[in-house]
């Protein structure tokens, strides 16, 4: 009776479960498993459905694609400029907002408007403050010149300045998101923790150290996990920065990289799409793990 | 105005924890500016009150919530700043100092000990902080850290996290953390009031020894007037940052100076009726229960502690039988009686008569008959008489 009874709540939980897994099953992890496949298949044409053999060459071609290297290049340099810095910015954004009172909530609405604010009207802001027109030479070079440096080409002009808006651009956009979680983290850590430190004679810069950083660490350890991510599968900023000629513009990145595999100019190689999809997912996974490694020792639940 | 004045002395002591210390606070005011904005009312937390308490002894305050017991432990502590009135530490004025710099241990409420630390990493915080020629070397911390671990007897738990801990281990290892810099002063927010009811027997007993071995004046605030009396060598009674009554525990329930104290203090409280004095004789009802000596004509509150009533035929005081109730060690016998304010009547009598004893039980059995009477006489000395408008205590 009792047995029965079990077996039919099984059944019952697996059919509340059916939707989600067909949908997911279709629509993720199908497409996984092809896309592996796919990555193994040399010359794999999706319209004839048909390829030539199996094995390693489409791997071996991405890595020897100096498109891709550049790709792999700009992703790394971008994850490992904005991730720290837009998270200890963050930080810093954060303490000082928790540390005022008056006009705190007028400047939590002003750090949170870039995450609400329109995409394209984003893009005009940036083009108004560092693209170079026929008129002027945008209000970033307006303000280099005012110190009596040189104008500089942003958008078009030589790599480091291209790097340099669009890691610029990746910090501010990431920013109000980075700065809600930690204000709210800050202001989770109990007032009573902080009156204990003060009857110890705790320093100020020892009572951040010692006590509010490791209790808001695992907000700190999810941002950063997540900021790994987020930045590895950057594309849409390098485009509404750069246009879609990205590979021109020595600033595509690993995910543009797979776009232009499949649909782009040079397109219609869902092989070799397939084989830098699979490389990136094992950089992220890599990556994620050293994460949760570190994070064993320093993030305190 | 009132001088308060707080006398609070430590001795030397065996284990070289604490200093001789006076602690004196004058005429002490804390007001919080009031929530409604448009009444602009200030919310007076402490007021001025005054008190005296021998050398390196364990005080209570105590209190109904609200009643600024919390806050005036800030006070001493440093966390918050008086409105007005001045606190020395000795001969120092420290009022201004910040608590960091007053020799203070407190432990808090919830323990606030830091989570993500170690019982060894917490016990050491404070120790960590010290500067310049207050800096101990490496060994010196974790001596200290253990000593004070010894005492509270959690030098086994060193290495475990708070989280790890049960409730009365995390209080010790709060007590520690506060002892470990030789405070002069220990101050305990409600020290017993997250832990179940065995522990803190076991806990507030805890508490008396350390304090005796360290000798440490400590000021611990408490709600629960039980726990208070049982291991404070004084108690402060106050309410709505007035100071009621201070003295010795069994003084205070054996003189309250005032209505509120008698019915704050004792389980079951205290039993009050209304009552007058006519002709020197005071009267409940129509029962006339005692001399009144040279006391005016006048209408009074009459508090009688429940072990003050003996069940006697020819007793003073009338009430109406409604029920007796059984408790092991005594009889709790209850009553009604119309000039009471409080719902029932509750006396309690002892056992050690077996007659007597199985009369009142006897009493009790059945259906009581809703015109049952029991007679009460009454021990003078548990009898209290308060002024009707002041509520302050009217001396015999």
């Amino acid at each position: 009776m009792i047995k029965k009874k079990l077996k039919n709540s099984g059944f019952k939980g697996w059919l509340y479960l059916l939707p989600a897994i067909l949908f997911l099953g279709g629509f993720m992890v199908y497409p996984l498993i092809d896309v592996f496949i796919y990555s193994f298949e040399e010359g794999y044409n999706s319209a004839s459905q048909v390829y030539f053999g199996v094995g390693f060459y489409n791997y071996s071609y991405v890595l020897h694609d100096p498109y891709f290297l550049q790709a792999v290049k700009n992703t790394f340099i971008l994850v490992i400029i904005t991730v720290p810095l837009s998270t200890g910015i963050a930080l810093l954004i954060s303490l000082g907002l928790s540390m005022i009172r008056p006009l705190r909530n007028l400047f939590q609405t002003i750090y949170f408007l870039p995450y609400v604010t329109n995409t394209l009207a984003v893009g005009l802001v940036f083009m108004i403050l560092f693209k170079k027109t026929a008129y002027s030479d945008g209000l970033v070079n307006l303000l280099i010149n005012w110190f009596g440096g040189r104008s500089v080409d942003f958008i078009d002009g030589p790599y480091w300045a291209k790097m340099f808006v669009l890691c610029f651009y990746t910090i501010w956009i990431v920013l109000p998101f980075k700065i809600l979680i930690l204000t709210s983290a800050l202001s989770s850590v109990d007032q009573i923790y902080y009156n204990a430190a003060k009857v110890d004679g705790t320093s100020r810069f020892r009572t951040f150290m010692r006590i509010t950083l490791p209790m808001i660490s695992p907000m700190i350890f999810y941002l950063i996990i997540t900021g790994f991510i987020g930045a590895f599968k950057a594309y849409s900023d390098a485009v509404a920065l750069f246009g879609t000629n990205l590979n021109a513009a020595e600033m595509n990145t690993i995910v543009g990289y797979v776009y232009d595999m499949l649909y782009g100019d040079s397109g219609g190689y869902p092989s070799y799409a397939s084989a830098a999809a699979i490389i990136l997912f094992a950089i992220v996974l890599t990556i994620t793990c050293i994460n949760l490694l570190i994070s064993k020792k320093n993030v305190h639940y | 105005m009132h001088i308060f004045t707080l006398f609070l002395h430590g001795n030397d002591v065996r284990e070289g924890l604490g200093i001789e210390m006076e602690v004196t606070l004058q005429n002490l005011t804390k007001k919080f500016p009031g929530r409604d904005r448009k009444k602009q009312e200030d919310v007076i937390a402490v007021n001025d009150f005054t008190f005296q308490i021998p050398d390196g002894k364990l005080i209570g305050l105590l209190g109904p919530s609200g009643c600024g017991k919390s806050t005036t432990l800030n006070l001493i502590s440093g966390l918050l700043k008086p409105t007005d009135g001045k606190i020395f530490f000795g001969k120092d004025d420290v009022t201004d100092l910040p608590p960091e710099n007053r020799g203070i241990g407190l432990v808090f409420q919830n323990y606030a000990l830091y989570p993500h630390l170690t019982v060894k990493q917490n016990i050491l915080f404070p120790l960590e902080n010290l500067k310049g020629k207050d800096k101990l070397s490496k060994e010196q911390m974790l001596e200290k850290a253990y000593e004070a671990a010894r005492l509270v007897q959690i030098d086994e738990l060193m290495d475990r996290k708070p989280g790890e801990l049960s409730g009365g281990q995390q209080q010790r290892v709060a007590i520690a953390r506060a002892l470990v810099k030789r405070p002069k002063v220990l101050l305990l927010d409600e020290p017993l009031s997250n832990l179940d009811a065995r522990l803190r027997l076991q806990t507030r007993e805890e508490i008396r020894r350390i304090q005796r071995e360290t000798k440490i004046t400590t000021i611990f605030v408490t709600h629960d007037q039980e726990e208070a009396m049982s291991i404070s060598d004084m108690i402060v009674v106050m309410k709505e940052g007035m100071v009621q009554q201070i003295d010795k525990p069994q003084k205070v329930y054996d003189d309250p100076e005032n209505l509120f104290v008698a019915k704050f203090l004792g389980t079951p409280p205290v039993n009050v009726f209304t009552g007058q004095i006519k002709n020197h004789k005071l009267y409940i009802g129509n029962d006339c229960i005692m001399e009144a000596g040279e006391e005016a004509d006048r209408e009074v509150y009459v508090g009688i502690r429940p072990e003050g009533f003996f069940p006697k035929a020819d007793g003073a005081l009338c009430c109406r039988l409604c029920g007796v109730e059984v408790m092991g060690r005594d009889i709790s016998v209850i009553s009604s009686n119309p000039s009471s304010l409080n719902a029932v009547v509750r006396s309690i009598i002892g056992t050690e008569n077996k007659a007597d004893m199985e009369e009142i039980l006897s009493m009790g059995e059945g259906n009581i008959s809703t015109d049952a009477v029991v007679r009460f006489s009454l021990a003078p000395h548990k009898v209290f008489l308060f002024d009707k408008e002041t509520e302050d205590r009217i001396y015999l």
